[in-house]
């Protein structure tokens, strides 16, 4: 429904417009403002200049809407109303494009002042709607990290082939793709964390843990169904659970559970930014194209305020050391020399109930009983902990052989750095 | 902003173009209809046009005077391709664009309205009507819009009253039959109001508590005794549930045109979409699949009055291919001796 070029607008429009336009050109282009005419809230960072240079695969229906709101900034209405319309026929359920619709046909009739001007509609709904407009237009401004990864990401296995990662501060999930060792950005997609923001505690707080996590399911439409019946609209095309909480989780007494990676429910196209119960949500469209990438068990899921962007070689040195103490606790536990095996593990150290003493105590009466020990390590993952630089998460196959016992395994341990050496402050199974 | 009825205003080019236009040789016929169509016969006014274009077939007057008349019939189809015509032959007249508009506007297809208002002002760009006109479209689709935006629920009292002002606009209220609807606009000065009324009601999805209000005001033209209340409420639930209960049975009986017969002329669509659109949708989902079994459990009846109730139940449906229950809203309307459907929701 393009809207042919007149010129002869008679209603009170540029006035009115105008004051759309200051807001949304606040939005866009002063990102560093710290408040504007949108709902007086500072807006997010921005992405800080690291990345490359924009046009990775922000979602279609995103990028018209952000060409809207541009639109509306240069004071191009008919283009905007055009684009908006457009968006509409690909989404009828694009509650914000719906709202953003009434705003650009209300500023022909009467001054409208910030984005939503829908008159004695609920705030909450309308400020909830600014939080989107606000978050996508963040996340359509920002660059694209071409060549650019998450510090996070130190090793992945040879069989994870793709690692995602959310930034709860952007309401973006990225997804990395495993080639041949180097995490290669491919795709981002918006997303809904809890509405009570991060950090989860406990049960019920409503708020997205931080944390390095993996999915452990995966629950597609009908089987969600079978499940949960209609109460599992909620999370639209399907969920992935991830295994919050996770051990380092557990050590710090964090509790809940139920933290998944889901889609919307049918009736709207997305959620607002903050609105789940502490899952992280996508657009059911966005949900299948990650499905393709999900290896139950097996691809890694890290949720981080803030993602600090590294090139790809910056990683190797603190894998590096890591690998290098991986491989000395190896040999010093096939040397039976416990002393020599206990001086990588951290005084707060713990495993299951069992504190340092006890692990030694253990370790030491197992180790009297052997004539030798034989321990091979592959396939290991490294991830430093979203928010603690001093904290790695590495996982690997174990493959255990002595003299009496021998066993197979997939090991997780926690190393924290201490006065500049790894030490193990956990140990499990993964 | 003073919002007038579109009704209103559509009329009002009528007369502007009759009273216009007196020294046309052959006028005589065409103020003749004029007069017929003030006073309400609307039948002959159309009989004398008729009359007037078989010598003149290519009359813009004529032709627009009949276009007027088929909104007035509630042929909105028929004025809609009358007026099409119009500003196709004469692109530089506004006011078939604009009256266009106003059909278009009834229909709910705010779209195509929007479009014809533009080319009026396009064509005549202080064309103060059309310009009124499309800040009550705009108005109107901002407000569809931001009703989708919010997920307000047109039924939450409170809601809908926040926004009446705007539905306002173009829902100029749903008015009686023809009869009653000269009689109920006698001080218009423009006669041919009382004739442009009928339309505009069809018209838009007026809000809830609109048409609830025009259900009362017209009660006095279509109901003329009021029987005891008690009994008559008792009857009508009966007559409500009956109702329900055949358009259930119509459903399941694959029986489309049954069931299409359950539904007022005015209901209104889900999403707002053009009636035949909706139609279509439903007919394919009625006919197609097999062993349809719809069942209605715990009907509750409530009346707003005594031509207007709310029926809320478990509707558990069954085919071949698909099984769901889902609470269901039926908004029942008594038209005659029926009851029909004006709105029907998931939830309630």
């Amino acid at each position: 429904m393009a809207d042919p070029g007149r010129k002869n607008r008679r209603l009170n429009r540029p006035l009115l417009a105008g004051a759309l336009v200051a807001a949304i050109t606040a939005a866009a282009l002063t990102p560093s403002s710290t408040t504007l005419a949108l709902g007086n809230r500072p807006l997010l960072s921005p992405a800080g200049g690291l990345l490359g240079p924009a046009g990775g695969t922000a979602a279609a229906p995103e990028a018209m809407l952000a060409q809207t709101l541009i639109a509306i900034a240069g004071a191009r209405f008919d283009v905007a109303l055009a684009e908006i319309d457009k968006v509409l026929n690909q989404h009828p359920n694009f509650r914000l494009a719906h709202l953003i619709k009434g705003d650009l046909l209300m500023a022909r009739t009467r001054p409208i002042g910030d984005i939503g001007a829908a008159p004695n509609a609920p705030s909450d709904r309308i400020a909830d709607l600014r939080d989107e407009a606000r978050a996508r237009l963040v996340r359509h401004t920002h660059e694209r990290p071409v060549n650019r990864i998450p510090r996070n990401l130190l090793q992945l296995t040879p069989d994870q082939r793709h690692v995602f990662v959310v930034d709860t501060s952007k309401y973006t999930l990225y997804v990395f793709e495993n080639d041949n060792g180097t995490p290669r950005y491919i795709a981002d997609y918006y997303t809904t964390i809890g509405r009570n923001g991060i950090e989860k505690l406990r049960e019920g707080d409503k708020k997205t843990p931080l944390g390095v996590y993996h999915v452990t399911g995966n629950l597609p439409r009908e089987q969600l169904n079978r499940t949960y019946g209609n109460l599992s609209a909620l999370y639209g095309d399907g969920a992935f659970p991830i295994n919050y909480p996770n051990e380092w989780d557990r050590r710090r007494g964090r509790n809940g559970h139920g933290i998944w990676l889901h889609g919307v429910p049918f009736d709207t196209y997305s959620r607002p930014p903050r609105a789940s119960d502490g899952c992280v949500a996508l657009t059911n469209e966005d949900l299948l194209a990650i499905a393709k990438h999900v290896q139950v068990g097996v691809t890694p899921v890290i949720i981080a305020e803030g993602i600090d962007w590294v090139d790809a070689g910056s990683a190797k040195a603190t894998r590096e050391s890591l690998q290098r103490t991986l491989d000395e606790w190896r040999r010093d536990w096939e040397s039976r020399d416990t002393d020599r095996y206990l001086r990588h593990y951290s005084a707060e150290f713990t495993s299951g109930k069992q504190d340092l003493a006890a692990w030694a105590r253990q370790k030491r009466s197992i180790n009297a009983a052997k004539s030798w020990i034989k321990v091979g390590i592959d396939g290991v993952s490294m991830f430093l902990y979203p928010g603690n630089d001093d904290l790695a998460v590495v996982t690997f196959n174990q493959d255990y052989a002595s003299s009496n016992v021998s066993n197979k395994m997939r090991k997780r341990q926690y190393w924290q750095r201490e006065n500049g050496q790894w030490r193990i402050v956990h140990e499990g199974a993964a | 902003m003073t919002f007038k009825s579109a009704a209103a205003r559509l009329a009002a080019i009528a007369v502007c173009l009759g009273l216009a236009a007196p020294a046309f040789a052959q006028a005589d016929e065409l103020q003749e209809a004029q007069q017929l169509l003030k006073q309400g016969q609307t039948d002959r006014a159309m009989e004398r046009v008729e009359q007037f274009l078989k010598t003149r077939p290519k009359d813009a007057r004529g032709r627009f005077l009949r276009g007027i008349l088929l909104t007035e019939q509630n042929k909105p189809a028929e004025a809609i391709r009358v007026f099409t015509e119009l500003t196709q032959e004469y692109p530089e007249l506004p006011e078939p664009y604009n009256n266009l508009a106003v059909l278009h506007a009834s229909q709910g297809q705010y779209d195509k309205a929007r479009a014809a208002l533009e080319m009026a002002i396009r064509t005549h760009p202080s064309y103060a009507t059309a310009h009124e006109n499309l800040g009550d479209i705009y108005a109107k689709m901002a407000s569809q819009a931001y009703d989708k935006a919010l997920q307000l629920d047109r039924n939450n009292q409170a809601a809908q009253t926040k926004l009446n002002l705007i539905r306002d606009l173009f829902t100029g209220a749903p008015r009686p039959p023809k009869i009653a609807a000269a009689k109920a606009e006698p001080a218009k000065p423009a006669p041919a109001a009382a004739a442009a009324a009928k339309p505009a009601p069809a018209a838009v999805a007026a809000a809830p508590a609109v048409a609830a209000t025009t259900a009362v005001a017209a009660k006095p033209a279509t109901t003329v005794k009021e029987p005891a209340k008690p009994a008559a409420a008792a009857n009508s639930e009966d007559a409500v549930l009956k109702a329900v209960e055949a358009w259930a049975s119509a459903w399941s009986g694959n029986d489309v045109s049954a069931y299409l017969a359950r539904y007022a002329p005015d209901f209104k669509t889900p999403d707002g979409e053009p009636r035949a659109a909706w139609e279509a949708d439903r007919k394919a989902k009625v006919a197609k699949p097999r062993k349809i079994s719809v069942r209605i459990e715990s009907p509750k009846v409530s009346f707003a009055d005594a031509n207007r109730a709310t029926v809320t139940f478990r509707q558990h449906y069954q085919s071949n291919t698909f099984k769901a229950s889902a609470n269901k809203t039926l908004v029942m309307i008594r038209s005659g001796n029926q009851w029909l459907i004006q709105e029907e929701r998931i939830g309630g």
